[in-house]
């Protein structure tokens, strides 16, 4: 309950200034710090060749974020297959084949981070510091930029000193700079301080294989064991800042060496939460629109507790709480509800890291953490958690525009038929491509690779899936997945759930842009308004049990009853 | 619209931006930290070493296996306590697997401590999530203290002494669980 707390007060209270100095720095606003932060990005600029300043339509920011993904992404996985031959490999790693460097890359380019290998036993600490480290810095801050972007959109675009960028489109803003602005000026400098914070608890930082000790009792049948270290800290820092979740270590945060104490357990909850949080207050800041703030923040915050308090409930008070099974999987250092707490906050953020095995969890712990992901944007992931919201928002003001009786209008455009048939392909990609893999999947048992009986089993095949299209990247991880069918099926899905997710709030933005503002009038539905926002709520919880009972029902809750009959 | 007018440079800036990405993000900002972290804290940044007559006999955050009666035990694990291999055992609470697994890890236990079934904690039955939780529960230790104390010969009063002063305060006095490393 303490962690809970302090979890949550902390990320608020760091996460309004922080949210506030995020809109300063996408908006480009002149600011402290200008000519140091000015000497790295300039550089940069020149480097790539652009003019910051540069307006760009939405289709030219698409185009450069698919470019820049599709480069990105390359480099990467040559990296990976070829990481054997490379420099700083002190631990022999061999290299990944085709198809499991492939997933990695893809999941790592989403900012899923979706795990089918064991990083201290398979990547080498070159392919870790770059392709890892590299992505997970990036990716989150190109969903920043795409957030930006789209937001820049609702409102008309960009009005800046150029007006208009080529083409008549509205101007949304500039790709390159919204993704080097925020990355040298936030993200970098934060994970810096707590990868520095990690370390003093313990966390590895070292270019080191790490040495073999020799056990005390040798009675006990291990002669030697390989403590696996190396630049550790930095990795860990921004795989929880970024809303990433790919360990070093194949249990990630559960290992000690990854998160060694109460202390830091409770830092790298706090960092899971801080940025999704601070978002929701950038908001406001960046549109000048404050009640927007609290309509985000208000409507987050109420699933956010909800979701957090089930599954502190399902783990630590319900009647399976006091089962023998309590710490299968759990680590002694954390205990159960700080656990739960995590299982909660990872899956809400779209982070994916984990303390605890998931899979191990009660069924209803599980059920709560899947529920997270399919929603998907309680808090969600830094930018596309907003532009998830935004779809909620604009399919909100469609079905209450719908039931009053009014053209349904957001911040004075009008919603027409483009823009809903955009979100309604949207929404629809989602139980299509969940439901129809998982069905292929269990169809075919030979492939399906699950490690558990019955329900269960059912439940880690509709998470994996779940996971990637959330671009969450934690898993039910008995599951057999570093195979070929699981690879390359789960490669789609993630792209599936990263792309169209992103691109198509900013292609409505950009088409409600073109559209001529009414002036809002006592007729104009208020958005930003508490039962506005409720409504918001039940639209979100109908739409997803809608699309997802029954195969909730056959997985964690079926589990959950098999559970009690036993 | 054109969109290669509008992006001249889409290409070039696209692949400065993955080099920039892969060196500068990742590799220089995983040097710098890394740098930092070994200069201010040599001994974490080490991952925690521990060394007996110059030889490296383990990490603190790291458990090892214990078959001697003069030893505590740690946490089963799924790894066999492989820091190379780190797993938990992912067994649903449905799966009749755990559940045989922790009966019989219940009745050895018992066995070896000379408990009833009914007195051996959770943690001791459970494997952990990583495979290497070096940590007890205040109460898994305990149980263990009387079967230590009589393989070394030792008054049950000074194997107490000795684990108390083991046992890890909560973090702040707030947060954490008491626990203890049990290894050593």
């Amino acid at each position: 309950m303490t962690e809970c707390f302090l979890v949550f007060a902390l990320a608020i209270a760091l996460g309004w200034p922080l949210g506030r100095y995020l809109a300063a720095v996408m908006r480009g606003a002149p600011m402290r710090g200008d000519r140091l932060f000015g000497a790295v990005e300039r550089p940069l600029y020149r480097l790539l060749g652009i003019d910051p300043a540069q307006g760009m339509g939405w289709k030219a920011y698409a185009a450069a974020f698919l470019a820049s993904n599709l480069l990105v992404g390359a480099l990467t996985w040559i990296v990976f297959m070829t990481q054997a031959w490379l420099p700083l490999n002190p631990n022999d790693a061999p290299n990944l084949r085709w198809d499991l460097a492939l997933h990695t890359m893809v999941s790592f380019l989403t900012n899923t981070n979706q795990q089918h290998y064991s990083g201290q036993a398979q990547l080498s600490h070159l392919a870790q510091m770059t392709g890892i480290v590299g992505l997970q810095v990036v990716t989150p801050m190109m969903g920043l930029a795409l957030l930006a972007a789209t937001l820049r959109g609702l409102f008309g675009g960009r009005v800046a000193a150029g007006a208009a960028a080529p083409g008549g489109e509205a101007d949304v803003g500039n790709y390159w700079a919204d993704v080097i602005r925020p990355t040298v000026r936030v993200l970098l400098p934060l994970c810096l301080v707590a990868s520095l914070a990690l370390t003093w608890q313990g966390v590895p930082s070292t270019l080191q294989g790490g040495p073999v000790a020799v056990p005390i009792d040798a009675a006990a049948g291990m002669p030697a064991q390989k403590i696996p270290v190396g630049p550790v800290a930095p990795m860990v820092a921004v795989k929880q800042l970024g809303s990433n979740g790919g360990g070093w270590y194949g249990p990630n945060s559960a290992v000690p060496l990854e998160n060694p104490t109460p202390l830091s357990n409770l830092l790298e909850m706090l960092a899971i939460v801080l940025i999704p949080v601070a978002i929701t207050f950038m908001v406001g800041a960046f549109t000048g629109r404050r009640r927007l703030t609290a309509l985000v923040f208000g409507t987050m915050l109420t699933m956010s507790l909800a979701s957090a308090g089930a599954a502190l409930w399902s783990e630590s008070l319900s009647g399976t709480s006091g089962d023998v099974a309590l710490m299968e999987g759990k680590e002694v250092r954390f205990g159960a509800a700080p656990s739960a707490l995590w299982a909660a906050v990872t899956t809400q953020t779209s982070n994916g890291s984990v303390d605890a095995m998931h899979d191990s969890m009660a069924p209803l712990t599980g059920l709560v953490t899947i529920a997270d992901m399919l929603i998907n944007a309680i808090w969600g992931g830094i930018g596309c958690g907003l532009q998830q919201f935004l779809v909620y928002l604009l399919l909100g003001v469609f079905v209450a525009g719908l039931m009053t009786g009014r053209t349904p209008e957001l911040f004075g455009r009008k919603i027409e038929a483009r823009e809903v048939k955009l979100l309604a392909a949207l929404v629809l990609l989602q139980p299509l491509v969940l439901l129809v893999f998982t069905a292929i999947t269990l169809a075919l048992p030979s492939i399906a690779g699950t490690s558990n009986p019955s329900f269960h089993g059912i439940s880690q095949v509709f998470y994996e899936y779940t996971s990637a299209y959330a671009n969450n990247g934690s898993g039910f991880e008995g599951l057999g997945d570093a195979t070929p069918w699981w690879n390359l099926s789960t490669t789609l899905v993630l792209l599936l759930g990263r792309y169209p997710a992103l691109i198509v709030p900013l292609a409505i933005a950009a088409s409600l842009a073109r559209k001529r503002v009414a002036p809002e009038g006592p007729g104009t539905l208020q958005v930003e308004t508490p039962t506005f926002a409720l409504t918001l709520i039940a639209l979100v919880l109908i739409l997803t049990l809608l699309q997802f009972m029954p195969v909730l029902v056959l997985g964690p809750i079926a589990d959950h009853l098999a559970l009690r009959a036993l | 619209m054109n969109t290669s007018a509008a992006n001249p440079n889409l290409w070039r800036a696209s692949l400065a931006l993955a080099l920039i990405t892969l060196l500068g993000f990742g590799l220089s900002y995983s040097l710098l930290a890394t740098g930092a972290g070994r200069l201010l804290f040599p001994v974490q940044a080490a991952g925690s070493l521990l060394e007996r007559d110059g030889r490296v006999i383990g990490s603190a955050l790291v458990a090892q296996p214990f078959a001697d009666d003069r030893y505590f035990r740690p946490r089963p694990s799924a790894a066999n306590y492989d820091a190379m291999a780190l797993s938990g055992s992912n067994q649903a609470r449905t799966n009749p697997d755990l559940r045989a697994r922790i009966d019989a890890a219940r009745a050895a236990v018992a066995a070896r401590e000379g408990v009833t079934p009914a007195d051996v904690p959770g943690d001791l039955l459970t494997a952990s999530g990583s495979g290497i939780d070096p940590h007890l529960s205040p109460a898994a230790v305990r149980i263990q203290i009387a079967r230590v104390a009589r393989a070394r010969g030792w008054p049950v009063a000074e194997v107490e002494r000795l684990v108390a002063a083991q046992l890890e305060a909560p973090q702040g006095g707030c947060w954490g669980r008491r626990a203890s490393t049990c290894w050593r």
